[in-house]
């Protein structure tokens, strides 16, 4: 009985180990590493802030569109052109407009997008203090009548434990 | 003017915004190319390969350039539209662009579908395509004697785009 029982884990074990070298195997045939680390890491790093025009909410760093993977490559041979991240932006953005990027550049056109939810804040906060001032100026304190503080008083003494 | 007065016309604003903003085709992404100079290229013709096509050939005509591809779905949408304007001369000279295709897929549909184009330029990589910030075929270009791209179509060319866009632009530019 024992002596079958190792049997079968031996024999698991080596089924594991097969199973990860195989899982192994596999896994280095589904990411290749590419062929210049420091190229990939900056193309990743600039398309991940440029927007994908065919599936539009996914980054063009993680797309699995045609479109996306030829401007990856494209991306890769301005890297090793020598071009730099802004040079290479401006080429997208020359071509595609300035919907690639995600975050969009502060120009005059877009003034309203980035200052937008500032004025909105301001319009809040204004309004905000108008209405408590106006809320406050409503408030006139009026004093207790004697009669009024008695049944006050009683009131509170019959809650108190 | 009641309490309600305020939110009601907030809200009437934002349902405004709204509706303007849900009928906007997200998919057609303004060009920054319109009004600049048609990037160049030379490239091979898909019908004649030792033959080669570039935009310059084309300097001093007004004309249309319309990326297609076989395996494209809104093309066949699109095509019968070219086809009928093109018998009927209603058209400025079409130079076709297949985009990312097979020769044999290109030459295939065109057999099958008709050819209203002057020519045809074979992009098989999709460089041209990229220059010319194509992202969704079909696409068309129409560029000016001066060879500036004046307007733009994503996706397919409608009758009603071809009657009430193209065709007057390019009775425009033809002047």
């Amino acid at each position: 009985m024992k002596k079958k029982l190792k049997k079968f884990l031996r024999g698991g074990a080596a089924a594991l180990a097969a199973l990860m070298l195989a899982h192994a195997a596999l896994a280095k045939e589904a990411a290749p590493l590419a062929e210049d680390p420091a190229v990939e890491q900056r193309m990743v790093k600039i398309t991940e802030e440029l927007r994908c025009l065919v599936c539009q909410n996914e980054s063009l760093a993680g797309s699995q569109a045609d479109l996306a993977k030829d401007l990856r490559e494209e991306v890769r041979g301005l890297i090793k052109a020598g071009k730099s991240d802004d040079e290479v932006r401006e080429f997208l953005v020359s071509r595609y407009g300035d919907f690639v990027l995600y975050r969009p550049q502060v120009k005059p056109v877009t003034y309203l997008l980035w200052g937008g939810p500032f004025l909105l804040l301001i319009a809040g906060i204004v309004a905000l203090v108008r209405y408590l001032r106006r809320r406050n100026r409503q408030l006139t304190e009026t004093p207790l009548s004697e009669e009024e503080r008695q049944r006050a008083e009683a009131l509170l003494k019959d809650n108190r434990p | 003017m009641n309490r309600f007065t305020w939110p009601l016309i907030i809200f009437v604003a934002l349902v405004g915004l709204l509706a303007v903003g849900l009928n906007l085709n997200p998919r057609e992404v303004p060009s920054p190319l319109i009004g600049k100079p048609a990037p160049d290229f030379k490239v091979a013709q898909l019908k004649n390969p030792e033959a080669t096509f570039s935009p310059q050939e084309m300097r001093g005509k007004v004309w249309l350039l319309n990326v297609w591809a076989s395996w494209c779905v809104s093309c066949r949408e699109e095509h019968p539209v070219i086809v009928e304007y093109a018998r009927k001369g209603l058209l400025p000279p079409v130079v076709g662009l297949d985009y990312k295709d097979k020769r044999e897929d290109g030459l295939a549909w065109l057999s099958r579908f008709g050819d209203p184009y002057l020519l045809s330029a074979f992009d098989a990589d999709g460089r041209v395509g990229i220059d010319y910030g194509v992202y969704g075929v079909p696409e068309t270009y129409l560029i000016d004697k001066a060879g500036v791209i004046r307007f733009k179509q994503i996706g397919p060319i409608t009758p009603e785009v071809m009657e009430k866009k193209i065709l007057p632009l390019v009775k425009e530019l033809d002047k």
